[in-house]
C-alpha cells in the first residue's frame, strides 16, 4: 500500500502526520426546565483547537475531565464529524476517508475494548489480521515482537473476558499496532493499571516512540506517563490548547518552583531576605523548613544558610508536574 | 462496492461469532429450541382465529395460511441476517461504535458480521418448514410464474423488512432509548404483514400496507398464488413490486444511517 511506500521514502524530513486548525465541535445538550419544556443549549467541547504533528513525535495531550481531550481524538480518528474546522491526519481528512484512515492509524481506548470478548487473544489478533488484511508475514512478525516485548505468551489461549486488566491492555496495545500504523492514539491507556503494568506498558511505549516511525499521541491523567513518554505536551482546558512545547516550559511559564527543605541541628528563625524566596512551610517545632525558589539558584540560599552554621541536612525537590497542572486546571 | 478482502473480513467475523456463540452451548441450544417454539404458536394463532370466525377479511384458512407463512419465512430471513441490527441502541448509548469506527469496514456489514445470531437460525428453519407445509395444504396450480412468485417474494420480503430493521436502528443515533419505537415497525410490521390487507381501516392500510409496502410481502403474493382476485381492486401484477419496494425502503434506510452515523455523539471517555 501507498503507506508502506511514504514511510520508507520520507523518514529523515519531518513530515506533518497530524494538522488541526480552528477546530471545533459544537454539542447540543438539553435539559429540562419545569415539566416538559425542555431547554436546548450550544456547547462547544472543542473550540478553535490548532495543533500539528510531525512524524516520529510523542505528544502528550492532557487536560482535565471534559476539557476536549477524548472529542479532539475522535475527530481525529473519523468516528465524530466536526462541525468546522479543519483535520488532517497522514493527509486524509478523516471522516470522509474513514476506512482509508483507519488502515494508517492505531487506536487504544481505555475504556473500550478492540477485542472479541468471548474468543482467546490469538483469535482476536488472527480476526484484526483479516479485518485490516495484514499481509501474514507481516502480521506474525509484528506479533511476534509484540508477545517477546510485552510477555504475551502466558495468555494468548484465554478468553479476553477472562484476563486481568493489565493482561487485556497489553493485548490492545498489540491489537493497534499489528497492521503497522503510521499513528498511534492512546487514549488513557494506562488508566485503572498498577504500577507493574504501567511501568510495563510505559517501557513498550518508549520503546515504539525511540524507533522513531511512529507518531503517538497520548491522552492521560497520569503525569507520569508524560514524564517518560512524552517531550512535548499539549494542554487543554475549556476546548482550547492553553499550551504547546515541552515540560520544561510549562514549568517555566506557569511558575512551576524548585523547593529546598532544609533539616537544622535547633530550631532557629531563619533570617532569608533573598528576593524569590520565600519560606513554605515550617515543621518538626522548627528544626524543618522549606523555601520556594523563584528563579533563584539553590546553592545560594544553601550557601547563606550554611553560613550560619546548624545545617544538619539538605534537599532539593524539583517541582512536579502534578503542581503544574493543578495550577493549570484551576486557573 | 465491496472488495475481495473486505468480504473475507466480514465472514471471518461471523465465523467468529459463531464460534464465541456455540461456547455456551446449552444457552444457545435453549435459545434455539425456544426461537423454534415461538413459530409453531405463531402458526396455532392462526388456526385459531378460523375457529371462531369462517372467514378472516373475506378470506378463507388456504389464502390467510399462505399470506402469513410468506411474511413469516421473509421476516424469519430479514431477523436471521439484518435483526441483530436493534443492538445499535447499546452500541451508541455505551460509545461502543467508536470501536467499529476505527476499523477499515463499512460500519452497517461489520455491525451484522459482529453481532450475527447464529440461534436465529432456528426460527428461520422452522418457519421454512411451516411454509413448505402450507404450500402443500394450499395446493395451488403451480405455473412458472407461480413458481418465480414464490422464490421473489421471501427474498423481497426480507429485504423490506431488512431495510425497516435497519431504519427502525437508526432512530437510536437520535434517541438513545428507541427500541421500543423500532419494534413497532418490524414486530409489529410482521404481524400486519400476515393477515389480509382487507382487515385494516383505510389509514392504516395505506401507510403500512402501501406506504411502508407490507402489503407486497404476503397479501398479494399470496393471492397472486391462489388465484385469487384482490377484492380491493388491486391489479394482480401489483405482487411483482416489492423489490421495488423493498429497493425503495433500502435508499431510504441508507440515507438514514448516513445521517446517523455523522450524528453519532459517542460518549464518555
Amino acid at each position: 500500500m501507498t503507506a508502506t511506500g511514504t514511510m520508507t521514502a520520507i523518514k529523515t524530513e519531518t513530515e506533518t502526520m497530524i494538522e488541526v486548525r480552528d477546530l471545533r465541535k459544537e454539542f447540543t445538550v438539553r435539559r429540562k426546565v419545569g415539566r416538559i419544556r425542555r431547554e436546548s443549549r450550544t456547547v462547544a467541547a472543542v473550540d478553535g483547537v490548532a495543533l500539528s504533528v510531525v512524524r516520529g513525535e510523542t505528544v502528550g495531550y492532557i487536560g482535565p475531565n471534559g476539557a476536549g481531550k477524548s472529542t479532539t481524538l475522535k475527530m481525529m480518528t473519523g468516528i465524530l464529524t466536526p462541525t468546522s474546522g479543519h483535520v488532517r491526519v497522514c493527509g486524509l481528512e478523516p471522516v470522509p476517508r474513514r476506512r482509508r484512515l483507519a488502515r494508517r492509524i492505531g487506536v487504544v481506548f481505555g475504556q473500550r475494548s478492540q477485542l472479541w470478548w468471548d474468543l482467546p487473544l490469538r483469535e482476536s489478533f488472527r480476526l484484526l489480521g483479516f479485518v485490516y488484511a495484514v499481509p501474514r508475514a507481516e502480521h506474525q512478525a509484528r506479533l511476534r515482537r509484540c508477545r517477546a516485548m510485552l510477555e504475551l505468551d502466558e495468555f494468548m489461549d484465554t478468553p479476553v473476558r477472562q484476563l486481568s486488566l493489565g493482561q487485556r491492555m497489553r493485548g490492545e496495545i498489540t491489537a493497534a499496532l499489528l497492521h503497522g500504523p503510521d499513528v498511534l492514539f492512546l487514549d488513557e491507556p494506562t488508566i485503572g493499571l498498577d504500577v507493574v503494568s504501567k511501568q510495563s506498558l510505559r517501557a513498550f511505549l518508549a520503546e515504539i516512540g525511540t524507533r522513531g516511525d511512529v507518531t503517538t499521541v497520548l491522552t492521560t491523567h497520569d503525569l507520569a506517563d508524560i514524564e517518560h513518554l512524552c517531550r512535548r505536551l499539549i494542554v487543554i482546558d475549556r476546548g482550547q490548547v492553553v499550551h504547546d512545547g515541552t515540560l520544561e516550559a510549562l514549568h517555566a511559564r506557569y511558575g512551576s518552583r524548585r523547593r529546598v527543605v532544609v533539616d537544622l541541628d535547633e530550631a532557629r528563625v531563619l533570617d532569608v531576605r533573598t528576593p524569590g524566596v520565600t519560606i513554605e512551610a515550617v515543621e518538626a517545632e522548627g528544626r524543618r523548613v522549606t523555601f520556594a525558589l523563584d528563579g533563584v539558584p539553590a546553592g545560594e540560599l544553601i550557601a547563606t544558610i550554611a553560613r550560619d552554621g546548624g545545617l544538619r541536612d539538605v534537599s532539593v525537590r524539583e517541582p512536579t508536574i502534578e503542581e503544574v497542572v493543578a495550577r493549570l486546571y484551576r486557573g | 462496492m465491496a472488495e475481495p478482502t473486505a468480504v473475507r473480513a466480514y465472514v471471518r467475523l461471523v465465523q467468529a461469532q459463531i464460534r464465541s456463540q456455540t461456547q455456551y452451548r446449552t444457552s444457545f441450544c435453549i435459545d434455539v429450541a425456544s426461537c423454534a417454539l415461538s413459530t409453531l404458536v405463531e402458526a396455532a394463532v392462526i388456526l385459531v382465529v378460523f375457529r371462531v370466525s369462517p372467514t378472516v377479511g373475506g378470506f378463507g384458512l388456504r389464502e390467510v395460511l399462505v399470506m402469513s407463512a410468506l411474511a413469516v419465512f421473509a421476516f424469519d430471513l430479514a431477523d436471521l441476517t439484518v435483526g441483530n441490527i436493534e443492538r445499535l441502541s447499546l452500541y451508541v448509548r455505551k460509545g461502543m461504535l467508536d470501536a467499529i469506527l476505527v476499523r477499515p469496514l463499512r460500519v452497517l456489514p461489520q455491525l451484522l458480521a459482529t453481532d450475527f445470531a447464529l440461534r436465529r437460525i432456528g426460527r428461520a428453519a422452522q418457519s421454512f418448514v411451516l411454509l413448505a407445509v402450507v404450500l402443500v395444504y394450499a395446493a395451488p396450480h403451480w405455473t412458472p410464474a407461480r413458481v418465480l412468485m414464490l422464490v421473489l417474494t421471501p427474498i423481497a420480503g426480507c429485504a423490506l423488512f431488512a431495510a425497516v430493521f435497519v431504519a427502525g436502528a437508526c432512530v437510536a443515533f437520535w434517541f438513545v432509548e428507541s427500541g421500543e419505537i423500532a419494534n413497532a415497525f418490524t414486530y409489529g410490521g410482521k404481524e400486519f404483514a400476515r393477515y389480509p390487507a382487507t382487515i385494516y381501516p383505510g389509514l392504516l392500510r395505506r401507510v403500512f400496507g402501501y406506504g411502508v409496502g407490507l402489503a407486497l410481502v404476503g397479501y398479494h403474493p399470496a393471492l397472486f398464488l391462489t388465484g385469487h382476485a384482490d377484492p380491493l381492486g388491486g391489479p394482480a401484477w401489483l405482487a411483482w413490486l416489492s423489490p421495488v419496494v423493498a429497493a425503495f425502503a433500502w435508499l431510504i434506510a441508507l440515507l438514514m444511517w448516513r445521517t446517523g452515523i455523522r450524528h453519532y455523539r459517542s460518549t464518555g471517555s
